[in-house]
């Protein structure tokens, strides 16, 4: 009874804020609509200058094709390596591939012609996605000229055999698809840890908890209304972000809802526990802001939703362990883009349950109501 | 007794700060038991102590024969406590703070409405105003019914008073005084001003941790057994200066308009009148003064200090 009122009251407290319902609202749009746009690790428009030392018809046709590739644009084509470099300098190009002089000759009569490819790794990634994409088109551009011409001796530039990579899962490699589970998990773990651990806080820090001290309601009857409400805001954002991505991106789980759901719950019962603990030892409302941040930036970075777990060092994948958002992120994934069920993920259930458990006795116990 | 302490200590910043000193005390049932002193005398560590809220260094305390360190849960169900800080929800109405206090007590409004009637009165037409709009004086009265809902045996009020105007201040003595008398509801109140503290049926005074004196307010009076003169002149600036330095001051501390001198016991006013003529002092008047609670404790207070 007195249970059902605290939560009333969480309720109240939280629809009366001025700006909490408006970011309930205005968060999962942003984060469904606009990040998936703009957070994509493809790489397109890359620029690219040339120095062709041949200027024969096949040199000149090798630079037509990675021209007419969606990935890459021409800046020029330049007599020297130094000139090409310059343009890397100034950050009109990305790229520079140089053909060596005799490249038509070489190929013709021995079968084997070299192209020098010098990409900027001052951003790592579009460097090495840049160059990647470019040894493909190249190959691709060998196995042309060996069907049309039978030029027999590019088989050195092209393995002898074919590769046709099947995607499984997300046959397209949309990186949205890819991201929009991890967003929703980032979503959940923004509001549902940060909320709860500026609440007791607060209360400290306006005086209410004194009043509450002295009424018999129990420890466990008080921290089960701060967690209680979090968690209906948890599945409130989740349901809403998925019928966000339905109606944005058409983008439905594969897997089962009521998993996605299960896991939810769990999922929201850590990380609010956890932020009710940090609440509980926190005086000021600043220094349980600051240590939450502090919380999710690691979680956040360790849980796979920028570097997958399984490129990490060792220790940092043994790490990773610990961090609840690391399954929840795996399972949204997996539940959207596999056709899975609670079955296939009972590992990662149990653990953020163990994780529920330990920190929700911990919650209540690190709360007193006297000192 | 209903409230009753013995030789509680308490310090902070581990045992650099010592905000009680041994202390103990008893509350008869039914009386209104005030705590007056200054702001860091340790009233509220005393009060957090008997509401089960601070856990004392050494000593034991007792509220209605139950040991607030041991029977703490039924302690919180039979009191109720007004922090000196408005501790309400400034986010729910009146109405609503009303029935959360009552409901997380187990009771409802309507049941213990004869003892809130009066009060709830004065603020029940802004019922759907939210806490935090309201006045000090309307914050004070939701307070208090909302410490009272529960029908406790005991009432502790941490300077209730303390930012309300004079008005409300009187208004809110008046319902103390009927809870007093109608409910028999036993109070602890604590309060920095003097004046309150005629209201009660005993004070303690209290200075760093320790009582300096307990009775009723009447008897402390009667017991100050020194000369207490107002005095009063043009140039008031100079004047507290100068009495400090006459050979028959005890003390001298301003007190409203005027100031409040004690003197020693063969001092005459005649001399008075000469050494501050002699001053270049005009417009000189001296007259004898009752003293007040306030009195006393400044002498109390300067004994203390002495005898150390």
């Amino acid at each position: 009874m007195a249970l059902k009122y605290l939560i009333e009251k969480e309720f109240k407290q939280m629809m009366r804020n001025k700006i909490l319902p408006i970011i309930f609202l205005i968060l999962p749009i942003a984060i469904i609509n606009v990040i998936p746009r703009i957070a994509t690790q493809e790489i397109k428009n890359l620029k690219f200058s040339v120095v062709d030392n041949d200027h024969s018809p096949l040199s000149q046709r090798l630079v037509l094709k990675i021209t007419a590739s969606m990935y890459f644009n021409l800046v020029g084509v330049f007599p020297s390596y130094e000139k090409a470099l310059a343009t890397i300098e100034s950050c009109e190009a990305d790229i520079i591939v140089e053909i060596e002089p005799d490249f038509e000759k070489n190929l013709v009569t021995t079968g084997t012609a070299n192209v020098f490819i010098a990409g900027n790794a001052v951003n790592g990634m579009k460097g090495a996605m840049g160059t990647s994409y470019l040894v493909q088109i190249i190959a691709d551009y060998a196995a042309q000229l060996r069907d049309e011409e039978g030029l027999n001796g590019t088989q050195t530039l092209v393995a002898g055999y074919n590769v046709a990579p099947r995607f499984l899962y997300n046959s397209t490699l949309d990186y949205k698809l890819y991201m929009i589970p991890a967003l929703m998990a980032m979503l959940l773990v923004l509001l549902v840890a940060f909320l709860p651990a500026l609440n007791i806080v607060g209360e400290k820090e306006k005086g209410t908890i004194e009043q509450i001290n002295v009424t018999p309601v129990g420890r466990t009857e008080f921290i089960l209304s701060k967690l209680i409400p979090y968690a209906a805001v948890g599945i409130f954002l989740l349901s809403f972000a998925m019928l966000l991505s339905k109606a944005i991106h058409g983008f439905v789980p594969a897997g089962s809802i009521g998993a996605i759901y299960v896991f939810a719950i769990a999922f929201c019962l850590v990380v609010a526990s956890l932020g009710l603990i940090i609440s509980n030892y926190s005086n000021t409302t600043q220094q349980a802001a600051l240590t939450m941040f502090f919380f999710i930036m690691i979680f956040m970075l360790m849980s796979g939703l920028l570097t997958p777990v399984a490129s990490m060092p060792q220790w940092a994948q043994t790490l990773t362990l610990i961090n609840p958002m690391r399954y929840f992120m795996e399972t949204m994934r997996t539940l959207y883009l596999k056709d899975a069920g609670l079955g296939e993920l009972l590992p990662q259930l149990w653990r953020l349950c163990l994780m529920a458990t330990v920190l929700w006795v911990w919650a209540i116990v690190s709360y007193r109501k006297k000192s | 007794m209903i409230v009753e302490a013995n030789s509680l200590t308490k310090t902070y910043n581990r045992g650099k700060t010592k905000a009680l000193h041994g202390l103990s005390l008893g509350v008869e049932e039914g009386e209104i038991y005030g705590l007056i002193g200054p702001d860091g005398a340790g009233k509220t560590t005393l009060f957090r102590i008997l509401t089960t809220l601070l856990l004392p260094d050494s000593g034991e305390a007792h509220v209605d024969g139950l040991d607030v360190q041991k029977d703490y849960r039924q302690i919180r169900k039979r009191i109720g406590y007004m922090p000196g800080k408005f501790s309400l929800y400034q986010d729910l109405t009146i109405e609503e703070n009303l029935r959360f206090f009552a409901t997380i007590f187990g009771t409802t409004i309507e049941e213990n409405c004869g003892l809130i009637a009066d009060i709830y009165a004065q603020i029940e037409r802004f019922k759907d105003r939210r806490a935090g709009k309201l006045s000090g004086g309307m914050k004070q009265k939701l307070a208090l019914c909302c410490a009272l809902i529960h029908a406790p045996r005991v009432l502790f009020l941490d300077e209730p008073t303390t930012g309300v105007d004079p008005v409300s201040r009187k208004e809110f003595w008046e319902m103390l005084k009927k809870l007093q008398q109608r409910h028999g509801i036993t109070i602890m109140v604590s309060t920095p001003y003097m004046d309150e503290a005629m209201q009660c049926d005993r004070i303690a005074l209290i200075q760093e941790g320790s009582f300096l004196k307990v009775n009723t307010p009447q008897h402390i009076i009667d017991e100050y057994d020194k000369t207490l003169w107002n005095v009063k002149c043009e140039q008031m600036h100079t004047l507290l200066t100068v009495l400090k330095k006459w050979e028959n001051t005890e003390s001298s501390f301003s007190f409203g308009e005027t100031f409040h001198l004690s003197v020693k016991e063969n001092a005459a006013p005649a001399d008075l009148m000469r050494y501050l003529g002699g001053h270049g002092l005009s417009g000189i008047e001296i007259s004898e003064a009752k003293p007040t609670i306030e009195d006393c404790f400044m002498s109390l207070l300067k004994t203390d200090y002495d005898e150390r």
